[in-house]
C-alpha cells in the first residue's frame, strides 16, 4: 500500500499520446500538448453560454428602455412611436450579428489567442507547424463553426419538430442527424483532434499552461548543502546501494510530493524508502529524510546523466 | 511626456523586482539548480514582459523592455535545453517550458492588429484574394447559370415544378397564375420608409446566413456549395418566368437588379470560395492534403468576409433604393452601376502583396 505514491507517478511532462514537438524558428523543438477534446467541449460551452447570456441582457435591456421612456416594445404594436422601435430592433439584430462573429474573431486574433471559456479551460488556438497566426486562419475557423454545430443544431430541433407533428418523412431526420454527427464526431477521428474548421485553417488548439516557478529544493532545510536536519540536528548521508535503487520517475514524484507537502502520504513514503534500503523508520523527521534523499538520488542521477546514464525508473 | 515617463517608470520597477536575486546560489547543493538560480531573474523578467504583453498587448511594453524580448527569450529557450540534459527538476522543466512556450506565442503573435489587417484587406487584400481564385468563380457563375434556366425551363414545361422550388411564405403570391395587376404591385414602390430598415438588417443577417453556408459546404469537396448555388439559382429562374409570362420580364429585371447584381454576386463568390477549399482538398496537387486545404482556407476566408461587406451593401440597396425608387431604367442603372463597380474593384485594381511584411515575417 505503501508503494502506491511511487508507483503512482504521473509524468506531467509529456502529457502522453497529446504531446507534439513544434519546431521553433530558431530551431528548437518546443513541446506543445494538444488540448484534450473535453477541455475543447468545455470551452465552447462556457463561450455560448457567456455570448447567448450577454445578448439576453442586452435585448433585455434595450426592451427596458424602450418601456422606460414609454414605449410598448411590441412590434406589433400601432402607435406613433415605431421609429424608435425599429431602431431598437435593428441595433439588436446587428448586435446579434456582430457579436455572434465577433466575439471569437477578435479574442482569438488578441495576444492570448483564445476565447474567455478558452481561457478559463487553459488553452489557446495556435498555428499548426509553428507558423504565425494570421487573421485570414482566425476568419476561417471561425467560419466554420457555423456549419459544423450551428446550422445542423437548427436543421435537427427543425426536423424533429416537423416529423414529430407527421409533416415530414423519417429521412430527412435522418439527414440531420447525419450532418450533425458527422462535424460533430469529427476530432473523434484524427489525432490531433482538428475540428473541420481547424482544418480548413490550418490551426489546432493546444494546451496553454501558465507554470509557476516553484522554489529550488536544494536550497531548503536538510537538501541544502549544510543538510542537517532542523528537528534532530542528523545528517543523513546515503551510499551508493540506497541511491542506486530509484531512478527519475520516482525522484519526480518525490519533488512533487515535497512540493506538495501532505504530511501522509510523507511518511508514507519514507516508511517504504526506509525499508527499501534497508534502514529502520523512524518517527517524526521525516521531512528532512526525504530531503537529503531527494538531494542525494537527483545529485546522483544528475551526475550519471551528464555521462550519458540515465535511468528511466526502478525497473531499468 | 509625461505618460511615458511614468510608463518607464513603472518598467523599471517591474524590472528592478524581478532581477532582484533569489535565495543564495552558495546554499544549493546541486548543480543543476545552481544553473537555475543564476538565470532565473531573466527568466522572472521575461516571465513580466510577457504577461503584460497577454494582458494589453504592445502598449504596455516599454521601448527597453521590448528590444530586450527577443534576447531574454533566446535565452529562455536555450536554459530549456540545456536544463532538459542537466536537470531533473519537474518544477524548473515544466516552468520553463511553459515560459517558452509562451513567449514564442507573442515573439511569433500575430504581426498585425485587426483594424491594420481590415485596412490592407480594403486596399488589395480582398481583390488579389478574389483574383487568386477566378477558376472557381467561372465555375460557380456558370453553374449559377445554368441553375437559373433549368429553373425557368422546368416552370415553363410544368407549372408544377413552381411550387417544388419555391417554398409558400417566400412566394407570397408570386405563382404562376398570379394576374398582371397583383404582380405588378409587388414590384412598386413603397410609400414611404418606415418599416424598411429593419428589413434590411433581417435580410442581411439572411443572406450572410446563406452565403457562409455555402462557403462552409465548400469543406465536403464543394458539391454542396454547388448544389445550394443551384438551388437558390433555380428559384430565381422560377420566379423570371412567372414574371416573364405575364410580360414583366423587363421590370422585374429591374426590381431586382438594384441589390441583385451586389447579392447574387455575393452568392456566386461563397459558393466560388467554398468549391475552391473542395477542389484544393479532392486535388491538393504537389502539397501534403492538410496544408492545401489551410490554403485555400485561408484564401476563401478573405473573400468570405468581403462577402458579408457584400450582403451589407445589398441588404441596403434592397430595402432602400428598391423599395423607393420608381421606374426599371431607375433601377437598371443603381444596379449596372454596382455591377462596375464590383467588377472594376475586384479585377482592375492590382495592389501587390505587401512583400516587405512578408519578407520580415
Amino acid at each position: 500500500m505503501a508503494s502506491a505514491p511511487i508507483s503512482q507517478a504521473a509524468n506531467t511532462l509529456s502529457s502522453g499520446k497529446r504531446a507534439r514537438a513544434l519546431v521553433t524558428p530558431e530551431g528548437l523543438a518546443m513541446p506543445v500538448v494538444v488540448a484534450s477534446r473535453s477541455a475543447r467541449i468545455g470551452a465552447l460551452m462556457l463561450d455560448l453560454i457567456i455570448l447567448l447570456t450577454a445578448l439576453f441582457l442586452i435585448d433585455v435591456a434595450l426592451d427596458a428602455i424602450l418601456g422606460g421612456v414609454g414605449i410598448d416594445p411590441d412590434l406589433t404594436a400601432t402607435d406613433n412611436n415605431s421609429a424608435a422601435r425599429e431602431f431598437v430592433m435593428i441595433t439588436s439584430i446587428i448586435l446579434g450579428f456582430a457579436g455572434w462573429y465577433g466575439y471569437f474573431l477578435v479574442q482569438e486574433l488578441g495576444p492570448r489567442g483564445a476565447t474567455f471559456g478558452k481561457r478559463i479551460l487553459g488553452i489557446r488556438v495556435a498555428a499548426r507547424g509553428g507558423a504565425r497566426l494570421t487573421p485570414e486562419a482566425v476568419i476561417a475557423r471561425n467560419l466554420l463553426r457555423d456549419v459544423e454545430i450551428f446550422y445542423p443544431i437548427v436543421f435537427l430541433l427543425f426536423t424533429l419538430a416537423l416529423s414529430v407533428m407527421g409533416e415530414m418523412d423519417s429521412a430527412m431526420l435522418w439527414a440531420a442527424l447525419i450532418w450533425f454527427l458527422l462535424f460533430a464526431l469529427f476530432p473523434l477521428f484524427n489525432k490531433d483532434a482538428l475540428r473541420a474548421g481547424d482544418i480548413v485553417a490550418g490551426t489546432w488548439v493546444v494546451e496553454a499552461p501558465k507554470a509557476k516557478l516553484a522554489a529550488a529544493i536544494s536550497t531548503q532545510g536538510a537538501a541544502s548543502v549544510e543538510s542537517a536536519s532542523a528537528v534532530t540536528g542528523t545528517r543523513y548521508e546515503f551510499g551508493e546501494a540506497e541511491l542506486s535503487i530509484y531512478g527519475e520517475r520516482e525522484l519526480q514524484t518525490l519533488e512533487r510530493m515535497l512540493r506538495e507537502g501532505n504530511e501522509e502520504a510523507l511518511s508514507a513514503v519514507h516508511t517504504t524508502i526506509c525499508r527499501k534500503i534497508g534502514w529502520e523508520p523512524g518517527e517524526g523527521d521525516e521531512r528532512a529524510f526525504l530531503e537529503a534523499y531527494y538531494a542525494q538520488l537527483r545529485a546522483r542521477l544528475e551526475n550519471n546523466m551528464r555521462f550519458g546514464l540515465r535511468k528511466a525508473d526502478k525497473h531499468s | 511626456m509625461n505618460a511615458s515617463k511614468s510608463l518607464s517608470s513603472l518598467g523599471g520597477f517591474f524590472t528592478r523586482r524581478s532581477i532582484e536575486a533569489p535565495a543564495d546560489i552558495e546554499s544549493a547543493a546541486l548543480r543543476s539548480d545552481r544553473f537555475r538560480l543564476e538565470r532565473e531573474g531573466d527568466w522572472r523578467r521575461l516571465e513580466s514582459i510577457v504577461s503584460r504583453m497577454e494582458k494589453g498587448g504592445l502598449k504596455k511594453v516599454n521601448d527597453e523592455d521590448l528590444l530586450a524580448l527577443p534576447t531574454l527569450y533566446r535565452t529562455a529557450a536555450s536554459s530549456l535545453s540545456v536544463a532538459r540534459e542537466t536537470s531533473l527538476d519537474l518544477a524548473t522543466l515544466g516552468y520553463l517550458e511553459s515560459l517558452v512556450q509562451r513567449a514564442w506565442f507573442q515573439v511569433y503573435g500575430p504581426r498585425k492588429g485587426l483594424f491594420a489587417w481590415l485596412r490592407e484587406f480594403l486596399f488589395g487584400g480582398w481583390s488579389r484574394a478574389v483574383q487568386a481564385i477566378w477558376l472557381d468563380i467561372c465555375i460557380a457563375l456558370f453553374v449559377s447559370i445554368s441553375g437559373a434556366v433549368v429553373g425557368w425551363l422546368l416552370v415553363e414545361q410544368d407549372n408544377e415544378w413552381f411550387f417544388r422550388l419555391v417554398p409558400e411564405r417566400m412566394a407570397q403570391g408570386r405563382v404562376p397564375g398570379a394576374t398582371r395587376e397583383s404582380l405588378e404591385s409587388m414590384l412598386a414602390v413603397e410609400q414611404d420608409a418606415g418599416g424598411l430598415s429593419t428589413f434590411a438588417a433581417s435580410l442581411f443577417s439572411n443572406n450572410a446566413g446563406v452565403s457562409i453556408l455555402a462557403f462552409a459546404l465548400g469543406f465536403a469537396f464543394g458539391i454542396p456549395s454547388l448544389l445550394l448555388l443551384v438551388h437558390n439559382m433555380a428559384l430565381l429562374g422560377a420566379m423570371i418566368w412567372v414574371f416573364g409570362s405575364v410580360g414583366l420580364g423587363y421590370e422585374f429585371g429591374g426590381w431586382l437588379s438594384v441589390h441583385g447584381t451586389t447579392e447574387l454576386f455575393g452568392i456566386v463568390l461563397s459558393g466560388a470560395a467554398g468549391l475552391h477549399i473542395g477542389r484544393s482538398m479532392a486535388f491538393p496537387g504537389k502539397a501534403a492534403v492538410l496544408d492545401a486545404a489551410a490554403a485555400a482556407g485561408r484564401r476563401a476566408a478573405v473573400v468570405m468576409l468581403g462577402v458579408v461587406i457584400m450582403m451589407i451593401v445589398a441588404a441596403l440597396l434592397e430595402a432602400f433604393p428598391r423599395q423607393l425608387v420608381e421606374g426599371a431604367t431607375n433601377r437598371y442603372l443603381i444596379g449596372g452601376f454596382f455591377l462596375a463597380f464590383w467588377l472594376s474593384y475586384f479585377f482592375l485594381l492590382r495592389v501587390p502583396a505587401p512583400g516587405a511584411v512578408k519578407g520580415k515575417a
